[in-house]
C-alpha cells in the first residue's frame, strides 16, 4: 500500500470554476450564464464527497469487480 | 369479486382520486380489462389472479413511450415489449393498469417532476412523497392500487416507502431482472415492489424472480420463494440496530421509529456499519459519474429540455476525474468485505429509511441540529451506504406518532431476502408497522 500523503485543501471556487470552464468545451457542452451556478455547486459537492474517498487508504490488491456481486 | 370486477373497481378509483395525488401518467385500461376477462375465462391463473398492479415509467410497457420521468424520452417509439418483470407478474395473474409518475431520469429523493407535476403524498397533499418512485409510493397509499414497481439506484423504492407509509423491497443487487427498464447507474440500480402488505409485495417478489438472458447483471441463482416461510416470524435470529452514523443527523423521531421496531422484533443488540459515510460519498461519486455518461449525448444536444436540477447534477457529474470513480469502486470492495463480515454475527440490522418525515413540496433546504443544509442529497444518506454494496432491504412503515409515517430499514445479507421480510411480517402482524389506505 502506498503511503498516503494528504489532500490538499478543496480548491477554491476560483479554482473549480476553471475547471468547469475547461471541461464544458473539452465535453462539448454548452452552460447557458444562469447555469454556471448550479452546475458548481454540484461539482463543489461531488469533489467534497471524492475527498473523503481518496482519503481512504486502499491496498493496491484490492480491485474493483469487473461485475459486483454481493 | 371476479377479476374485470376488481379491475372496473380500481380504473374507477383511479379516475376519482388521481388528480389528487398525481401518481400515473398513463393507464393501460383497455388492456386491462381485456386482461381481466382472460384471467375470469380461466385463460390466466396464478398466485397473484386479478391482482392490479402499476409500474413507473421507466419499465418498458408495450404501446407506450418509456419515459423515464423525462421530457425527451416521449418521443422515443412506444416500447414493443413489456419489461420482464411485467411479464412475470402477468404471468401469474396480476393485472398492469397503468404506468407512474417518477423523478426525471430516476435521479431524484423528492417525487417532484417538472414536466408531469409532482407526486403528492396521500396522506398529506402538501408534502412530498419521496422519490424517485414516487408515483408508486402515491398509487399505493392512496389505494388506488395494491402493489407497484419502483427501481432503487441509492434509495428510490425505500425513500417513498417511508415518506408514504408503505412496504418496499429492495432485493438483492442482481437478483431481479432488469431488462426492458431504463437505466440510471449501472453499478447500482435495482428494481423491486412496493405495497400495503408484506403479502402482497412477497408474493410479487416470489414471481419475478428467475433468470432472464437479457440481463447481463443478473446473477445465476435459483429461484428461492419467501412466501411459504413468511410466517415463520424471527425465533433465533440475531437482529442489531445500527449505530454510529445511522444514529447522527437524524430527527428523533425517525430514531424512534427504529426503537418501536428493535423491541417488537428483540433486536438485542447494535452493529456499526465501518466507513457508512465514505461509502455514501463513494455511492454519491459513482452515481453522479455514471448518470452522466449515460445522458452525455442528451446533455449536448437538449440541455433546455432537462429538468434544471437534474441537468446540472448530471453536467457536473461529466466532469468527474475517471480516478476518482475508480478508486470509490474499489472502496465499494473494500466496504463490502469489511460489512459482510458483520452478518458472521448478526442476521438483521435495523436502520432508519430517512432521517425526517416527508418535507414540504418545493422545499429545498433542512435544519438539523440547528444548521441549515440542501434538502435533495441529504433524503438518501441512510439509504446510500445499503444499495452501494446491494444488501437487499426490507422498507417498513411505522407511525410512531400522530404524525407522518417514518420508514425503518430492515437490512439482510446477501441473498436472504427471506429474513428482511419475515421481520417486516413479524412487525406487521404486531401492528408495529402498518400500510393504511389514506383518507382522501
Amino acid at each position: 500500500m502506498p503511503d498516503l500523503t494528504p489532500l490538499a485543501p478543496l480548491p477554491d471556487d476560483a479554482a473549480l470554476d476553471a475547471v468547469v470552464d475547461a471541461m464544458l468545451p473539452l465535453l462539448g457542452l454548452a452552460a447557458e450564464p444562469g447555469w454556471r451556478g448550479p452546475i458548481l455547486q454540484n461539482f463543489r459537492m461531488v469533489s467534497g464527497a471524492a475527498r473523503l474517498v481518496l482519503e481512504f487508504p486502499l491496498p493496491d490488491e484490492l480491485e474493483p469487480a469487473p461485475r459486483f456481486e454481493p | 369479486m371476479s377479476a374485470h370486477a376488481a379491475i372496473t373497481a380500481t380504473l374507477a378509483r383511479i379516475d376519482a382520486l388521481d388528480h389528487r395525488v398525481n401518481a400515473f401518467t398513463a393507464l393501460t385500461r383497455e388492456r386491462a380489462l381485456a386482461r381481466a376477462e382472460a384471467v375470469d375465462r380461466g385463460a390466466v391463473a396464478g398466485p397473484l389472479a386479478g391482482v392490479p398492479f402499476a409500474v413507473k415509467n421507466l419499465f418498458d410497457v408495450a404501446g407506450l413511450p418509456t419515459l423515464a420521468g423525462s421530457k425527451i424520452n416521449r418521443e422515443r417509439p412506444p416500447a414493443a415489449h413489456d419489461a420482464f418483470l411485467i411479464r412475470q407478474l402477468e404471468a401469474a395473474g396480476a393485472i398492469l393498469v397503468g404506468a407512474l409518475n417518477m423523478g426525471e431520469y430516476a435521479y431524484d429523493f423528492t417525487g417532484e417532476n417538472v414536466h408531469d407535476g409532482p407526486s403528492r403524498n396521500p396522506h398529506d397533499l402538501t408534502r412530498m412523497t419521496g422519490g424517485s418512485s414516487g408515483g408508486s409510493g402515491a398509487a399505493t397509499a392512496a389505494g388506488l392500487v395494491p402493489l407497484a414497481l419502483g427501481s432503487d439506484t441509492n434509495g428510490s423504492i425505500r425513500v417513498p416507502s417511508a415518506f408514504c407509509g408503505v412496504f418496499g423491497l429492495k432485493p438483492t443487487f442482481g437478483r431481479l431482472s432488469r431488462a426492458g427498464t431504463f437505466p440510471f447507474v449501472a453499478s447500482f440500480d435495482h428494481l423491486g415492489p412496493m405495497g400495503c402488505s408484506t403479502s402482497e409485495i412477497a408474493a410479487a417478489y416470489d414471481v419475478m424472480q428467475g433468470r432472464d438472458v437479457d440481463d447481463h447483471w443478473q446473477v445465476a441463482r435459483p429461484v428461492e420463494p419467501v412466501l411459504p416461510n413468511l410466517d415463520r416470524g424471527v425465533g433465533g435470529l440475531c437482529i442489531a440496530v445500527a449505530d454510529g452514523y445511522f444514529t447522527r443527523g437524524a430527527e428523533p423521531e425517525a430514531l424512534a421509529a427504529v426503537r418501536m421496531a428493535a423491541e417488537a422484533l428483540g433486536a438485542d443488540g447494535t452493529a456499526e456499519l465501518p466507513e457508512a459515510a465514505r461509502a455514501r460519498a463513494a455511492a454519491y461519486v459513482i452515481s453522479a459519474a455514471e448518470g452522466a455518461s449515460l445522458h452525455l449525448d442528451r446533455l449536448r444536444a437538449r440541455p433546455v429540455d432537462f429538468d434544471p436540477a437534474t441537468r446540472d447534477r448530471l453536467i457536473a457529474g461529466s466532469m468527474i476525474p475517471a480516478a476518482w470513480v475508480q478508486r470509490a469502486q474499489r472502496f465499494r470492495r473494500w466496504y463490502r468485505d469489511a460489512v459482510l463480515s458483520l452478518f458472521e454475527g448478526v442476521d438483521l440490522i435495523l436502520a432508519p429509511a430517512t432521517p425526517f418525515r416527508a418535507p414540504r413540496l418545493g422545499q429545498t433546504t433542512m435544519t438539523l441540529d440547528g444548521v441549515e443544509m440542501p434538502l435533495r442529497p441529504n433524503i438518501g444518506v441512510f439509504t446510500q451506504p445499503i444499495s452501494f454494496i446491494g444488501l437487499p432491504v426490507a422498507a417498513v412503515p411505522v407511525w410512531p406518532d400522530a404524525g407522518l409515517p417514518l420508514g425503518v430499514q430492515v437490512i439482510a445479507a446477501p441473498w436472504r431476502e427471506d429474513l428482511a421480510l419475515r421481520a417486516a411480517r413479524t412487525l406487521e402482524r404486531a401492528g408495529v408497522a402498518r400500510a393504511p389506505v389514506a383518507a382522501l
